[in-house]
């Protein structure tokens, strides 16, 4: 059987489970659609939502931003895992005794503002689609390698899959079918991983293997470091960026993910308040599965590719082009060139592709004497890295079949839980809640599907056009997220913030981030509409990955100096941010206005 | 009706100092979030340089492994010890 056969009957098996389970376990009402009847178990919950956490960024794209980078790329791995103990001390518990469905609910009832309510919304909604933009990157790198089609093509059939599947059930739907891409997804990443720990350091769990020693006696990430710097590469593990930007992006991330509307969702779906902060416990438990082991795919996976270009050692000859032509270990150079994420020219024409910096000075000295023109691996996209890395170490094929289905769980989980986001913000919070408030149950369903319709059909076509790699799209939703929602949401638990602060808050805070963002990477990502770059940032230095972090420092001072100038909250609120705060009389979740 | 009176105030006296315990836990545990992710992670690194973990130093490691652990057990230590304190102040849910 080929390798084409054997991906397709992964993916296809992998996909006839969770369309199974979506039918199987269909929303009927609008309080299943959205908060699964509230009769999930915390570590099923927690599952769920590691599931639903870990998307085609953390699956695909964080480990080669890692490779490529090194230390200074462990931002995504703190941010992203940092910002769980966020949600369990600050957020979660509180959120699941105020008893609501979304998150902007709580954010108009505690501000006693529809005004509130409608910035939250549409805070929400931009960032939501932005993160879904990443998303769809993820899924035209997956889609396209498994099907053996260009990048393009493969996003334009991933859209059409995850819509269906989207469309087909709420979150009790998507609760079960979760827990099951969970299973999916953790052994995709982490029995490639665990076969190259073995080969690489005898080690069988990865993350340990990552500090381990190779055969020879010498630690693995020493190797790394020596073979790097040899190729006129940054060390691997030294702080090669700025501190302030890597302080500042992790940070951002951090409170981005307490802040992400379909990560609080759901510890809407648990039954008790002391159950949301053992959830979120729980989906870290889960979560840290992966992020322990991506940082020794990353490594590893550097390891391998520059050592599969330089198979005599870096001072001799590099790899032949006859060698990669014809030695079945290189094969999957071949299939990647397909996807147009890929490629090298033998600019000398000496026969051999010359892997190396090509803007290092002791380099440049290397290549005029040895009568290299460039560096010859001229396009390695990052994003491929996590589903060629089996190919690159010669695993074999039902592990590579099993990758590409893991990599499009993530992708789906996560899109998934966001168009359900998305969609009850429009249908429920929008429409429901301010424009049409006597929408029948029917017809809210029906808008909420329509939304989902809308979202996937933006986030395609700006995904056709990325404003970055997978993770990085996804971090700027991040930053839009940390400036808007978890400001408003922290404070209108832990102060007495008032209605006329917290929309000023929110808006000067998403609005100033959102504009930074745009003037970095394009308006509405449009390429070449930006009027600076990340290599020159406008701002003290600060790349737009990293401005969330600032944003939400403008949100809280703007909120605390707006609201300490106007009138105080009524006393029927300051005993609602009381009754938050203490667990006792919480109840099921009740259906807002 | 007096009963009543003292008991709605000694609930509201033993609710503000079961919050004011909560943001006390809550203090402790981001200070040590800080410190193993900015801190040791990023800030201190330089400082723990001379401690080799397997081929690098140990902010390394707590860059990329270590503050994850630690964030568990901060996550799992909140939990319990919360549920706890719901107790003993009589806030928990029955």
């Amino acid at each position: 059987m080929d390798q084409f056969t054997i991906n397709l009957l992964f993916v296809g098996a992998s996909f006839a489970i969770y369309i199974g389970i979506a039918i199987w376990a269909r929303a009927g009402s609008t309080s299943e659609f959205y908060a699964a009847g509230r009769g999930v178990h915390p570590v099923t919950n927690g599952m769920a939502t590691a599931a639903d956490w870990m998307s085609a960024a953390s699956f695909l794209s964080m480990a080669g931003l890692i490779a490529f980078t090194g230390y200074d790329n462990s931002a995504f791995l703190m941010g992203w895992t940092g910002g769980y103990v966020l949600l369990a001390l600050l957020l979660a518990p509180y959120l699941r005794k105020f008893g609501k469905f979304t998150v902007s609910e709580f954010i108009g009832d505690r501000f006693y503002s529809p005004t509130a309510r409608m910035v939250a919304v549409i805070c929400l909604i931009i960032a939501s689609v932005t993160y879904v933009i990443g998303q769809m990157t993820g899924v035209g790198v997956a889609f396209g390698r498994f099907l053996e089609v260009s990048n393009t093509t493969g996003l334009l059939i991933g859209a059409v899959i995850v819509f269906a599947y989207a469309v087909f059930g709420g979150m009790k739907g998507v609760t079960y079918t979760q827990v099951a891409q969970y299973v999916v997804l953790i052994l995709a990443y982490t029995i490639p991983a665990i076969f190259i720990s073995l080969q690489l350091t005898g080690n069988p769990i990865p993350g340990l293997g990552l500090f381990g020693s190779t055969s020879d006696g010498v630690p693995l990430l020493q190797t790394l470091d020596q073979i790097v710097t040899e190729l006129g590469f940054n060390q691997y593990t030294a702080h090669n960026g700025d501190t302030l930007n890597m302080v500042l992006f992790t940070l951002s991330l951090m409170i981005g993910t307490a802040g992400l509307p379909h990560v609080i969702m759901r510890f809407f779906t648990v039954p008790k308040v002391s159950d949301a902060r053992w959830s979120a416990g729980w989906a870290l438990v889960f979560i840290a599965l992966l992020y322990l082991t991506a940082p020794a795919v990353g490594a590893m996976a550097r390891l391998n590719i520059t050592q599969q270009f330089w198979p005599e050692g870096t001072a001799a000859q590099a790899v032949s082009l006859e060698q990669i032509e014809t030695d079945p270990a290189y094969d999957w150079m071949a299939t990647w060139q397909k996807t147009g994420m890929l490629g090298w020219e033998d600019k000398n024409g000496d026969g051999r592709i010359q892997y190396y910096n090509e803007t290092s000075p002791a380099m440049q000295e290397r290549a005029a004497a040895e009568g290299w023109t460039g560096n010859e691996l001229t396009n390695f996209n990052n994003d491929i890295l996590v589903l060629a890395n089996p190919e690159i170490a010669n695993l074999p094929s039902w592990v590579i079949g099993l990758v590409a289905a893991g990599g499009l769980a993530a992708a789906l989980s996560t899109a998934a839980g966001l168009l359900l986001a998305i969609s009850s913000a429009v249908s429920h919070d929008l429409m429901k809640g301010q424009l049409t408030p006597n929408i029948s149950e029917k017809n809210e369903l029906l808008a909420a599907r329509i939304a989902m319709g809308v979202s996937i059909a933006v986030a395609t076509w700006l995904g056709l056009n990325p404003p970055g790699f997978a993770a990085q799209t996804v971090a700027l939703a991040f930053g839009l997220a940390a400036a808007s929602i978890f400001p408003v949401l922290m404070m209108g638990i832990f102060s007495k913030v008032n209605n006329k602060g917290a929309v000023a808050g929110m808006l000067s805070g998403f609005l100033v981030t959102l504009v930074y963002i745009f003037l970095h990477k394009g308006w509405f990502f449009v390429p070449d509409t930006n009027s600076f770059t990340d290599a020159a940032p406008l701002f003290f230095g600060i790349k737009s990955t990293s401005f969330g972090a600032v944003g939400a420092v403008i949100n809280f001072t703007v909120a605390f100096t707006v609201s300490g100038m106007t009138k105080p909250i009524p006393r029927e609120i300051e005993e609602l941010v009381e009754s938050v705060r203490i667990p006792r009389g919480a109840s099921a979740a009740v259906d807002g206005h | 009706m007096a009963d009543h009176a003292t008991n709605t105030a000694a609930q509201a006296e033993a609710g503000r100092s079961y919050w004011q315990a909560n943001l006390r836990l809550i203090i402790i545990c981001l200070v040590i979030w800080a410190l193993c992710s900015f801190g040791f992670g990023i800030l201190l690194r330089p400082m723990l340089s001379g401690i080799a973990v397997g081929g690098s130093d140990l902010g390394f490691w707590f860059a990329q492994q270590g503050s994850i652990l630690v964030f568990l057990a901060l996550i799992f230590f909140y939990a319990w010890r919360m549920n706890k304190l719901d107790r003993e102040y009589g806030v928990d849910e029955e």
